[in-house]
């Protein structure tokens, strides 16, 4: 079937042609995976110094009792944007760019299912981050703590702008982690190479599958926590005001229900980092696969049910306590499953001593010794002494720098050859191995002896005589040698990547598919996609690399510019349809600039700038999904290797009816934390029962009940009719689905509105508003996306076999109505918990 | 051990947590010397593991995986962490503030950036001090926590953990003091500008001292006056 000889040349500049970023100005309108996900890397480790300087100038601040060096409203700022930064502008962005320039080159596809997606999270991570930093540098930064904690970040307490730029700024960013996930998830399901099925992935993907629904589940909850707190500030509606109704621990619930899910969020794809690597140097495969692979599935449920342990000192029953604290102790178990199976992949191997194995070792000490300490915050009465204090301070800083930076560091070294074409080399390498692991220690290990003494945390500064003096001193020594050590690394990664050697090849003899390409990688990484046939692909077909360039393999012959991979049925890894991805464009550019509007007019309190935003949001996102799709059912294709496939627009489980399901597990995860926080107001907020009822219309009721049920009902029969032929059905059925959503969304936004009440009195009434509105909001965007398949299916773009978006807006509306009756029944029931 | 002095004396301080003053911050200074020599152990354990994993010359070859990853991974933290949770659980239950015939009781109050504490005499009437609370030695006091504003935290630490105070809410924290003298405490939530200035004291009075003193302070209420809120 080549249409062109083998010869790797002209198959790479035809491939090259279709799948290279345009250059200049084009760049902003770049798309795949290795231009995105390095973008995300690089802007992270930027993030990662701005958070390094502030952490300097906390240090410089305490390495002296009764130190005036910042005024305590800057110093406020400054620990307060040190988390921010280091947490959500470095280390989740760090794993979501490394994820996606890895993945697709590991599990043998030629880019990630949405590469317009990524794009976009891409630029709401740059400028919502930008936003932050931003007020950083006007001297307008938050200042109530990374976590925000009410009422102290409520509008009395904190009535500036500064907790206004931390809600927003983070949402904005978090749309990238929740885009991020849905990326993620939909890409290992269905983009592999042909054969590998999931027990054949490499174990990074399993990480990373992991990872990803953890944070699809666990991002939502803060989302919802800053939205109904930036509702609280802006509009006064209360939900953690204690005197009206809410309740301060309302927050912290949901803040820590997504933060501590974050640490293993931002823990997982480190550690499969470290199962990759070890087993290259350690010159054996990774012992203990499937252990692995069920103890990431363990810490992903049990990392749900722990959050407590960072509210022992709340005043919760300790019997309830008790119950965090096994579980809190439990997730040591899968922690050490993995440990054990690092220590008997070493003593099972022929371990070589290259630099990223230095780095690994310190790993193994930082991080067992953060994960001892855990163990040990998870002991409530221990807790109730060191929570808050700088023990608290040290332990955190062993699990992340651990957990995080060192095993990233090993990666850095042993993926350089892979990004840049170039062999370390390893002077500096060394130097800043030796000054980071000594620094880390000198700050951090003596950290613990500074909170067993009683020094809390957040603290400007702190009286001579207490026994802090020689600790904090030596802790802001050892930080200024750890910040030289990463300064070192810098340098060493940018003059390596200047001066290295040009790397061969495979230069570690890895068995991972993405050794399997030229170094640097070529955009569309593989000219034909190799088959999976074990989990070592590169084991047992050496030259798979060599064979791939000359097309050997799937999808070797370009053709019509199409940007093809191949789609494989999720759990075999049998080829099932040839995707073709979109090209490059600037759409994700310009829907992040509308979206930033929308956050810009909400922080100044600009509500047309926010209006405006959103009608360039949903004009843009229009266009988007206009630009998908055929306008009529084409064949399918030979795929090479005697493979006929069809067409992803034309296949069953395309990515895109995945991608809308794994949305909608994230809003479902969004729509339960607010029904958590109802029923938590009405069953441990002081202030209850309300003082008054609303009075719910019957008939509104009846009418958008009636509205949910039928827009579904509306897609069903559409696409009944759409099997039997009968386009001009389906066009009518989602016209009248259109009218049945723009019902409900009346009705659900009429019921709490309807007599004019008072929402800002009691947490009941903004809580019933908050509910009705995102009934009302999904059946508004159902009916959207009820027109736009109307339009579709006139303009041809719809058949029997291109039902993505009937199906996807039946989807949609079908979570609306299931949500829809859920709301229902809460506003009508919950008032009964709360009755006395 | 001689050498063990410097380190021991390293850990006295007036808001140590290794220099306990009652039984409630005894208990888990006591925890904390158990779980830091068993972290020690593990610690040294398994980095001299993976440190021996890469010398050249070695056994380790043959090694059963299995076996290696259900004893290290699996059998050996279960056993540990069901010791480890019971013990704590046991201590922590221990020092809640059970019912009891002697105990006496307390309030506190915080608002940005003080305390107000109340305590009673034996007429029981209230006699409110800023920022030191006055307590007998050697009986439970149940301390009731609640604040004006935002979230604050209670913490003596060379008596007891800390517990928050936190708007809307009220919790019970028990105090214990072996001996009289002068406890030096913190706030440990971050509770805005200031929070670094909001430190307090508890004095312990010998039981016979104790009425004297409360007289003491109900004489001169001006001695410590409740300042203004702060704007």
């Amino acid at each position: 079937m080549n249409a062109l000889p083998p010869d790797p040349i002209r198959r790479h500049r035809a491939l090259e042609a279709i799948w290279g970023t345009p250059p200049g100005l084009g760049r902003l309108a770049a798309v795949n995976h290795t231009v995105v996900g390095l973008r995300f890397m690089v802007t992270a480790f930027v993030f990662f110094a701005i958070g390094g300087v502030l952490a300097m100038l906390i240090r410089a601040q305490l390495a002296t009792p009764g130190n005036t060096f910042m005024p305590p409203g800057l110093y406020n700022q400054v620990f307060t944007m040190h988390g921010t930064v280091m947490m959500f502008l470095f280390a989740i962005p760090m794993l979501e760019g490394l994820a996606m320039y890895l993945l697709p080159k590991m599990l043998g596809a030629r880019d990630l299912a949405f590469p317009r997606l990524s794009a976009y999270g891409y630029w709401c991570y740059l400028l919502g981050g930008g936003f932050i930093i931003l007020a950083m540098l006007l001297g307008i930064a938050p200042d109530g703590g990374w976590f925000m904690y009410t009422p102290l970040s409520s509008s009395t307490y904190t009535p500036g702008i500064n907790a206004d730029v931390w809600l927003l700024g983070i949402t904005f960013v978090e749309i990238s982690a929740v885009s991020a996930a849905v990326e993620i998830t939909a890409s290992i399901l269905k983009m592999r190479a042909p054969g590998m099925s999931l027990a054949r992935m490499p174990i990074f993907a399993w990480y990373m599958l992991v990872t990803a629904v953890m944070m699809l589940v666990g991002f939502p909850p803060l989302i919802l926590g800053s939205i109904l707190l930036e509702v609280e500030r802006a509009f006064g509606l209360p939900f953690f005001d204690p005197t009206r109704g809410g309740d301060p621990l309302l927050w912290q619930h949901l803040f820590w229900l997504f933060g501590h899910p974050e640490v293993y969020i931002i823990f997982l794809p480190a550690a499969g980092v470290i199962s990759t690597i070890l087993p290259v140097f350690a010159r054996h495969r990774l012992v203990g696969y499937n252990w692995i692979v069920l103890a990431l599935v363990a810490m992903g449920f049990l990392s749900f049910g722990l959050w407590v342990h960072h509210m022992f000192a709340v005043g919760i029953p300790h019997m309830a306590l008790g119950f965090f604290s096994a579980a809190s102790m439990a997730v040591a178990i899968p922690t050490a499953v993995q440990i054990f199976a690092w220590l008997a992949t070493l003593l099972k191997g022929r371990p070589r001593f290259d630099l990223p194995m230095l780095y690994l070792l310190g790993f193994f000490f930082i991080f067992v010794n953060g994960g001892l300490t855990g163990v040990m915050v998870a002991a409530v009465p221990f807790d109730w002494q060191v929570h808050d204090s700088y023990f608290v301070v040290a332990h955190l800083h062993y699990v992340l720098i651990g957990g995080f930076v060192f095993p990233l560091m090993a990666g850095a070294y042993y993926w350089l050859p892979h990004v840049t074409g170039r062999m370390p080399i390893y002077h500096l390498g060394h130097a800043a191995f030796w000054l980071v692991f000594i620094g880390v220690n000198m700050t951090f290990l003596l950290m613990h002896l500074t909170g067993l003494l009683g020094m809390p945390r957040r603290v400007y500064t702190y009286p001579a005589g207490i026994g802090w003096d020689w600790l904090n001193l030596l802790s802001s020594v050892g930080g200024f040698l750890s910040a030289i050590g990463f300064a070192l690394f810098a340098v060493d990664m940018l003059l390596l990547r200047r001066f290295g050697r040009r790397a061969p090849r495979n230069p570690w003899g890895a068995e991972t598919l993405e050794w399997a390409m030229p170094l640097p990688p070529p955009s569309y990484n593989f000219a034909s996609l190799p088959p999976a046939e074990s989990r070592d692909p590169l084991a047992d077909r050496p030259r798979l690399g060599q064979e791939a360039a000359v097309g050997m393999h799937v999808l070797g012959t370009p053709r019509h510019g199409w940007m093809e991979t191949l789609g494989v049925e999720a759990v075999s890894g049998r080829p099932e349809q040839v995707i073709l991805l979109p090209r490059p464009s600037f759409l994700p550019l310009a829907l992040g600039l509308a979206t930033a509007l929308c956050f810009l007019g909400l922080l100044l309190k600009a509500y047309w700038l926010t209006g405006l935003g959103l009608a360039g949001v949903l004009t843009v996102g229009w266009i988007w999904c206009w630009s998908l799709g055929a306008r009529r059912d084409p064949a399918r294709v030979a795929a090479g290797e005697g493979l006929f496939l069809p067409l992803h627009m034309v296949a069953p489980a395309q990515p895109g009816f995945l991608g809308m399901g794994l949305l909608l597990v994230a809003d479902a995860a969004f729509f339960a934390s607010l029904a958590f926080g109802a029923l938590f107001l009405a069953l441990v907020a002081p202030g209850w029962p309300p003082p008054a009822l609303l009075a719910f219309d019957p008939w509104l009721s009846a009418l958008g009940l009636a509205g949910l049920l039928a827009a579904p009902l509306a897609t069903l029969l559409a696409r009944a009719s759409l099997r039997r032929g009968g386009t001009g059905a389906c066009s009518w059925l989602m016209g009248l689905g259109a009218l049945a959503g723009l019902l409900a969304a009346f009705a659900f936004a009429a019921l709490p509105l309807w007599r004019g009440q008072d929402f800002t009195g009691h947490a009941y009434a903004a809580t019933a508003l908050v509910l009705g509105l995102y009934v009302a909001l999904h059946a508004g965007l159902g009916a959207v996306m009820a027109g736009f398949t109307l339009a579709r299916c006139r303009a041809g773009y719809v058949s029997a076999l291109r039902d993505l978006a009937p199906r996807n807006t039946g989807l949609w509306q079908g979570y609306t109505a299931l949500s829809g009756v859920a709301a229902l029944l809460l506003l009508q029931l919950w008032p009964w918990l709360a009755a006395p | 051990m001689p050498a063990a002095l410097p380190l021991l004396a390293a850990c006295s301080g007036p808001q140590s947590v290794l220099d306990p003053a009652g039984p409630g911050a005894a208990a888990v200074a006591t925890l904390w010397w158990v779980m830091f020599a068993g972290a020690s152990l593990i610690l040294l354990g398994v980095c001299g593991l993976a440190l021996y994993a890469v010398l050249p010359r070695r056994r380790g070859r043959g090694l059963d995986a299995g076996r290696f990853l259900a004893g290290g991974g699996l059998a050996f933290p279960l056993a540990v962490l069901a010791v480890l949770l019971v013990v704590s659980l046991r201590a922590g239950e221990a020092l809640l503030p059970h019912p009891g015939p002697r105990v006496v009781r307390a309030e506190g109050e915080a608002r940005q950036w003080f305390w107000t504490f109340t305590q009673y005499d034996a007429a029981g009437r209230a006699i409110r001090t800023t920022d030191e609370l006055h307590i007998p030695v050697g009986v439970p006091v149940d301390l009731r926590l609640t604040a004006a504003d935002v979230i604050h935290s209670f913490w003596v630490p060379r008596l007891a953990g800390k517990l928050d105070a936190i708007p809307g809410h009220e919790n019970l924290l028990r105090l214990q003091a072996d001996a009289p003298g002068l406890y030096e405490g913190q706030c440990a939530e971050f509770c805005g500008l200031e929070h670094t200035r909001m430190r307090f004291r508890v004095r312990a009075h010998a039981p016979e001292d104790y009425a004297a003193a409360l007289a003491g302070l109900r004489l001169t209420p001006t001695a410590n006056p409740v300042p203004e809120r702060s704007p």
